[in-house]
């Protein structure tokens, strides 16, 4: 029987985590044994969390060795629960942080999903400041960027981060494991307040009815009400060939995201800058994405230094008709929310679109015609969305009609400058 | 135990240091000294070769010759930073010639005289007044050394030494080029460093000056930064220091998301207080959030053509790149960071070098540091009335100098960007554990969490009224913070035991700092 377990990183470089050992003993109470950099300022309240965590967990008799490199709470708890779990010891119950109350966020199947940041699931620093760069969506991943044999450190790290920290108004999305893993790791984040669900490696729509059906079976036994969205990935030739169906598989699904490492190996081909070799798959996703009546997202950008090629390349992924953009760096989130953001062009002549239309309106007239064209409802319809998003980013009044109608040449920029996306 | 008093930021200094009388703050600008500044002795030329030739083989015979003696004051210069060899050289040769209870008095330390604890072990140095830093920091706070030591702002330094506070027996400057005479510049040269401010004046009033250089150039050695007038023996060794650790070694922009936040939100305010406009000044230290605002500040001045009339180093490649670029007209500059730094010196007439006595000297008529239209400066620690420290860590360790910190916070507008917890030890907290800058002169702190503008600053305030940007009220961020990280930091187990008085600008004590138990 094993009856030692440890967790979390320990040596010169970690910082914000902490590395536990938990030997179960068989008297004598908790002891524990404390070496941390904020000994003097923290150390009496990480002990009394530990002997308490014990407690939580059903742990009566134990030497725990904490070696803390300015971890927070939520953190510790985290480390001292996978260290107990891998003692071989059966938890009472899992350590439960309270939820924070100040991120009341909600989700929205049709909210802006620009930019979704990834964090690696088992690296706790980041956590706390990730929302302060607003991106729209921060994804806690458990997938690719965390170690086979971490993935229990990862799930229970991801949950407490769920309940505890506070991600400034981002929508809370997850990257579980593919197959069987990932129903599990459903077990670990459905109950915790997660908004949006990434399926990774996704090539049939069963797979996405299997991960709903989970949530649904998860949310009932845990008695909550609300909706986890789900955004399958497609990241394979067979993924890219069902895009719609995988779209249409459930009510849920909110968006189609595209990766193109898996995919173009998957193909055969080599990754290049141009990206000729996936653009058939990119096309299809989107237009799979776009009959399902869902949001077309793209693959992520992956060089944080190339703040040049990343905003072509959200610009061209706007061109093509995307609406978001992964992030793997905060400094890439601006970028991407200014990319996608419409332009002067583009707003001067959706304002025009929308009054002539609203006018016409007015007037009871059938046919909306500005200058000499006539305009369809289709198009009156995405005018009257650009004109929404160039509010909400601060790229336009919202006494835009006002300032118009005056024939003032300087109606834009009237808004409050809001670069963070107004959210 | 030294007897305390409560000074006017209701801190308890003490009344003496060392047995020498000290006056407690009083409230800024609330001491105004009188009398006559300190003279020097009167010398004849006669006294000194007619060649000018002013060699001394050792720097042992050199202090022999300057009639070193136990009990007295030795100054020594930061220009070489970690790569400095001079100072260690002598009080290696003060330990050597058996010389006692010798007070240091250099213009800041550097990891690379952790040396010295092994003289103040064996009682060559009694105590040391200037900054401390790592090992020396330690051996402070844990109450080894045997004299209380003394930390003061670079112009609170000249101060000292122009109202007779501190006397400096012997001055010993490390130069990188000097002549026989005993010019010196610190701007060429193998251990070409830049400027050699620091070393102003200590060779003005110490009773005997020593310039040691490892690039002797025949008489005279142009331009001159220290008047060889002032020099009274020049010592030649192989090396004065190792150039690479000349370089700071805070000279790289950072990567880090959050501090680039920081730097960002930073460049922002200056803008939408007004701040950024054609003729403005601003000063920004090394150190990677600096620099970064530095840089934000740059693309905004590019996009929008305007032009700063001076900014202040320390020089870096990145304020030289404004200069070349022409954003600004002149650096006035206080240290070199960088290589860079130095040849820009050498070769721009608008790359100006300054002192301690142009840019902060509390007994100068006015100062630069006062003209500045914003600065921005680090802290360990900023309290909810924006009181900063900038000397000790919140455990009670001294682990910074006051540098020219203090001097800074004189400017129009004062600006902290700093994190608002680091490793889990809240930044913004009650009270500082050391008081170096009084609140009413910190006039914003920017943290990633949000941007407090101090209360007094109603202007600041009415003008940033209705921006995007995160203004909050300081004790909200601090409540946030606390949040974070599971409650205010415990304060460190200190005994009444002074280990070191922090002086004002004007000389006076505003606080002191602990023997940790």
């Amino acid at each position: 029987m094993a009856s030692t377990g440890w967790a979390g990183q320990r040596g010169g470089r970690v910082r914000s985590d902490c590395w536990v050992q938990v030997e179960l003993q068989e008297s004598g109470g908790v002891t524990v044994e404390l070496q941390s950099k904020v000994a003097g300022m923290f150390g009496d309240r990480i002990v009394e969390a530990v002997v308490q965590g014990c407690a939580s967990l059903g742990v009566t008799n134990a030497k725990v060795t904490v070696e803390d490199k300015g971890a927070l709470p939520f953190t510790i708890a985290a480390r001292l629960e996978t260290a107990v779990r891998r003692s071989g010891h059966e938890v009472a119950a899992p350590l439960l942080l309270p939820m924070n109350k100040k991120d009341a966020s909600v989700s929205a199947p049709d909210r802006l999903r620009r930019s979704r940041l990834y964090l690696p699931g088992n690296e706790p620093k980041f956590y706390v400041n990730a929302g302060l760069h607003y991106p729209d969506g921060i994804i806690l991943d458990l997938e690719d960027s965390v170690a086979p044999a971490e993935k229990d450190a990862a799930r229970c790290l991801v949950r407490n981060a769920l309940r505890a920290v506070d991600f400034y108004g981002a929508e809370r999305m997850v990257r579980i494991n593919q197959g069987s893993q990932g129903i599990e790791d459903l077990d670990w984040v459905v109950p915790h307040g997660v908004h949006l669900i990434l399926i990774p490696k996704v090539e049939e729509p069963a797979q996405v009815v299997e991960v709903d059906r989970r949530i649904q079976e998860i949310l009932a036994k845990s008695g909550q009400s609300g909706v986890v969205h789900l955004m399958p990935i497609i990241e394979s030739a067979l993924g890219a060939w069902q895009a719609y169906e995988i779209g249409k598989a459930s009510p849920k699904v909110v968006g189609l995201a595209i990766g193109l490492e898996d995919y173009t190996a998957d193909i055969g081909a080599q990754r290049t800058l141009a990206g000729t070799e996936s653009f058939w798959a990119r096309a299809q996703v989107l237009n799979g994405a776009r009959a399902a009546g869902v949001q077309p997202i793209d693959t992520v950008f992956s060089d944080v230094t190339d703040m040049v090629g990343l905003r072509e390349s959200v610009r061209e992924a706007k061109g093509l008709g995307f609406v978001g953009k992964g992030c793997i760096h905060p400094r890439q989130i601006n970028e991407v929310h200014e990319a996608f953001a419409p332009d002067e062009a583009e707003i001067d002549k959706a304002t025009r679109i929308v009054l002539a239309f609203e006018q016409a309106e007015a007037k009871g007239l059938g046919v909306v015609s500005l200058g000499s064209k006539m305009i369809d409802a289709p198009v009156v319809k995405r005018a009257v969305a650009l004109v929404e998003q160039a509010i909400l980013v601060g790229k336009l009044s919202e006494q835009w009609r006002d300032e118009l109608s005056g024939d003032m040449p300087g109606a834009r920029r009237g808004g409050k400058m809001n670069e963070k996306g107004g959210v | 135990m030294a007897k305390l008093v409560k000074n006017a930021a209701g801190r308890m200094v003490p009344v003496a240091i060392n047995e020498n009388a000290a006056t407690p703050y009083a409230g800024v600008g609330k001491y105004v000294p009188t009398g006559r500044k300190v003279g020097t002795l009167i010398r004849s030329a006669a006294d000194y070769p007619s060649d000018g030739d002013k060699r001394t083989e050792t720097i042992k015979q050199a202090l022999i010759n300057a009639g070193l003696k136990d009990g007295m004051t030795i100054s020594t210069h930061h220009h070489l930073r970690n790569g400095d060899y001079v100072a260690n050289a002598v009080f290696a040769a003060a330990a050597e010639l058996g010389v006692k209870d010798l007070r240091w008095f250099p213009s800041a330390s550097f990891p690379c005289h952790a040396g010295m604890i092994e003289h103040m072990e064996n009682g060559v140095i009694h105590h040391i007044e200037g900054s401390m830093n790592g090992p020396l920091g330690d051996y402070c706070t844990a109450g080894k050394m045997r004299g209380m030591a003394v930390l003061r702002s670079h112009g609170g330094r000249y101060q000292a030494v122009q109202d007779g506070e501190v006397h400096i027996d012997i001055a010993v400057i490390a130069a990188p080029t000097a002549d026989p005479f005993g010019n010196a510049t610190g701007d060429r040269g193998p251990t070409a460093c830049g400027l050699l401010g620091f070393a102003l004046a200590d060779s003005e009033y110490a009773d005997h000056v020593i310039a040691v250089t490892d690039n002797l150039v025949p008489f005279p050695c142009v331009p001159w930064q220290i008047q060889g007038n002032n020099v009274d023996q020049v010592v030649v060794m192989d090396s004065i220091g190792d150039a690479s650790k000349i370089i700071s070694g805070t000279t790289q922009i950072t990567k880090s998301p959050d501090r680039l936040l920081i730097a960002e939100l930073t460049a922002r305010f200056c803008d939408e207080a007004g701040i950024v406009q054609n003729g403005f000044s601003f000063q920004a230290g090394a150190g990677g959030t600096a620099l970064s605002f530095a840089l934000f500040l740059r693309d905004m001045m590019r996009e929008r053509k305007i032009k700063a009339r001076f900014v202040r180093g320390g020089s870096t490649q990145y304020l030289v790149d404004m200069l070349e670029e022409g954003l600004t007209d002149y650096i006035l500059d206080g240290q070199t960071f960088d290589l860079e730094g130095v040849r820009s010196m050498r070769e721009n007439s608008g790359h100006v070098n300054t002192s301690p006595f142009t840019s902060y000297n509390w007994h100068g008529k006015g100062n630069f540091a006062s003209m500045l239209d914003a600065v921005v400066l680090g802290a360990t620690e900023v309290d909810v009335n924006f009181n900063a420290n900038v000397v000790t860590h919140s455990d009670g360790r001294l682990l910074h100098g006051i540098g020219g910190w203090q001097n800074c916070l004189a400017s129009k507008c004062t600006i902290l960007p700093i994190p608002s917890f680091r490793d889990r030890i809240p930044v913004v907290v009650d009270s500082v554990t050391t008081l170096c800058g009084p609140g009413e002169l910190v006039d914003v702190i920017v943290t990633e969490r949000g941007i407090a503008i101090n209360p007094l600053r109603r202007d600041l305030l009415e003008r940033l009224q209705g921006s995007s940007l995160p203004i909050r009220p300081i004790g909200e961020i601090k409540a946030e913070v606390e949040d974070i990280c599971g409650g205010a930091a415990a304060k460190p187990d200190l005994s009444d035991e002074v280990v070191a008085a922090i002086k004002w600008v004007d000389g006076t004590v505003i606080d002191c700092v602990r023997q940790i138990r």
